[in-house]
């Protein structure tokens, strides 16, 4: 574990020295204040459940912006040679990567969002409850994106090209269940809508906790990590 | 080999390495050991198969068919303990240019799990004299300094084993000496293996040298031993229809030919120097005396071509 905390540090500390981690996180913070406001002054209601119906989909997008350096960029500045010829496996290299995305994601996007509880605090108690099992799915989601985004990384050294993929993969996982009904209903249909993200967080903003949704996101985490680990491992036979 | 297995005094044991890229082979069948405490030089053009047979001795590729052993170790199922007690300077030097020379060879020792870090680093900053760079940032360093950070990195924990991957590339003719009296100060408590495709590094830092070619090894020598056996000679393949005694030493009046011996009946072997090509004057010879041409041409040695191209490529820089 202490070579997967020396390798999230070092990740951390790059964040904080290349211009991207700021301006995700403001890109992110302005578009999600933006919505916090209208939601706000349209709805009356003290609740952050349609905030954070709107934070999966903007995420969807800011996610992939703070992975995509992660490990392209260390295939393509022959850092990674370093890496994989240091006394660290493979996953270590890849869970330490995405601890220091995850941990990136809670200080500056997840984070500053808790001002919005103090403002509903202001204008009326919000049920926190919900709110609480919110910010659950909120880093959730997060990871699960991430993960995603980690995977995207692995296989290729352009961070534009990590971009798009990542993305891609996660709009496809987002609409999967459009495709389960092209299919009927069956084993397939149901195994493509068990995929698709949105429903998985629906239940969880509103404050009910199903621990398939927990499964689910961990899954997809699981998943990802190990199959960016492959990814690493299959780099070394080429 | 087996008895070479079991050879306790090899560090580094690598047997029957093969590599292919699709259906080239960077690597072909290549064996070879290093001695506790010896500095061995890979020498060899670029694309020789040098930087593949360090990946695989460093754990960062398998070999496609071969082992090798480090330290007692298998590279491939023993990866993290071969990597545990190996430095390791890759071609591509790998450095974070967002971070201070301090804080990268921090990252680096934490990595490698040395105790006493801060000790570390300022003995390897001495060593490579960075001491003044320490918190200069790695982007804003020149070549030489960044490839003294490479070799800073491999050292930072005090491995048994090192490997250098071009080492005193991009340095200037001052920092190619500090490094390589650097290099000749770590044999024999450290094992070292080095590659260059620069012939007078190796006769200057090594005390055997391996040459490599197109993926195999052409020679293994002492750099002294290796010297005397090109002696700047090039060879000629003759074959005439008649024998007689008098052909050699009528063929050693031409000019420019060293010497010439009979191999067979009517096969001569013509030594003849340097970069002079004596073929035209040989037939014109044969021609004239009648002695029936049947066979003309240069015997390629593989050690002399290599040396060759690199004797030439230096020349080139």
């Amino acid at each position: 574990m202490r070579n997967v905390w020396t390798i999230t540090w070092r990740e951390l500390k790059a964040y904080f020295v290349s211009p991207i981690a700021y301006v995700v996180s403001a890109l992110f913070l302005v578009a999600m204040g933006y919505l916090f406001a209208l939601i706000l002054t349209s709805t009356r209601d003290t609740s952050l459940r349609p905030f954070f119906n709107n934070m999966v989909f903007v995420l969807l997008i800011m996610a992939p912006a703070l992975t995509m350096k992660s490990l392209a960029e260390e295939q393509r500045m022959g850092t990674i040679e370093l890496l994989l010829t240091s006394p660290v496996h493979d996953w270590q290299v890849v869970l330490g990567k995405f601890l220091g995305s995850f941990i990136l994601f809670v200080v500056m996007l997840l984070g500053p969002t808790l001002y919005y509880v103090l403002i509903l605090q202001v204008f009326g108690p919000p049920d926190y409850g919900p709110l609480l099992t919110g910010y659950l799915g909120f880093l959730l989601v997060g990871a699960a994106y991430l993960s995603v985004g980690v995977f995207g990384s692995s296989l290729t050294q352009n961070q534009v090209i990590a971009f798009f993929v990542s993305l891609v993969i996660l709009l496809l996982l987002w609409i999967a269940d459009a495709a389960g009904s092209v299919f009927g209903a069956g084993a397939l249909s149901d195994a493509l809508t068990y995929i698709a993200l949105p429903h998985h967080f629906s239940d969880i903003f509103q404050g009910v906790v199903d621990t398939t949704d927990i499964v689910y996101a961990l899954s997809v985490v699981v998943i990802s990590l190990f199959l960016a680990t492959q990814v690493l491992q299959t780099r070394r036979w080429r | 080999m087996p008895e070479a297995a079991t050879n306790g005094t090899a560090t580094i044991q690598a047997q029957n390495l093969t590599k292919w890229y699709g259906n080239l082979a960077a690597l072909n069948d290549v064996s070879f050991d290093v001695q506790k405490g010896e500095i061995l030089g890979f020498l060899g053009p670029n694309g020789a198969g040098k930087t593949t047979a360090m990946r695989i001795l460093t754990g960062y590729m398998p070999p496609s068919s071969g082992t090798a052993r480090v330290a007692g170790y298998d590279v491939f199922s023993d990866s993290i303990e071969v990597r545990k007690r190996i430095g390791y300077l890759p071609e591509t030097v790998p450095l974070y240019t967002e971070m201070s020379v301090w804080d990268y060879l921090d990252f680096v020792a934490r990595l490698r799990a040395v105790p006493d870090r801060d000790d570390a680093i300022e003995r390897v900053l001495e060593m490579t004299t960075l001491a003044e760079r320490a918190d200069t940032l790695i982007g804003k360093l020149s070549k030489g300094f960044r490839q003294r950070v490479g070799i800073a990195q491999a050292l930072v924990h005090n491995p048994e084993i090192l490997i250098l991957d071009e080492p005193t590339i991009g340095l200037d003719p001052k920092q190619i000496i500090e490094i390589r009296n650097l290099i000749k100060s770590l044999a024999g408590e450290h094992t070292v293996l080095l590659s260059t495709h620069i012939l007078p590094e190796v006769s200057q830092t090594c005390s055997r040298i391996l040459i490599i070619n197109d993926g195999k090894i052409v020679a293994e020598d002492t750099p002294e031993r290796l010297g005397a056996r090109v002696r700047g000679a090039e060879h000629i393949h003759l074959q005439v229809a008649h024998s007689a005694p008098e052909i050699a030493r009528e063929l050693e009046r031409i000019q420019g030919v060293l010497g010439a011996q009979a191999r067979a009946d009517g096969v001569y072997e013509i030594e003849t120097t340097l970069g002079a090509d004596r073929r035209a004057d040989i037939a014109a010879l044969v021609v004239q005396r009648g002695w029936g041409l049947l066979e003309l041409h240069p015997v390629s040695l593989s050690l002399e071509e290599v040396f060759l191209k690199l004797t030439t490529e230096e020349v080139a820089q």
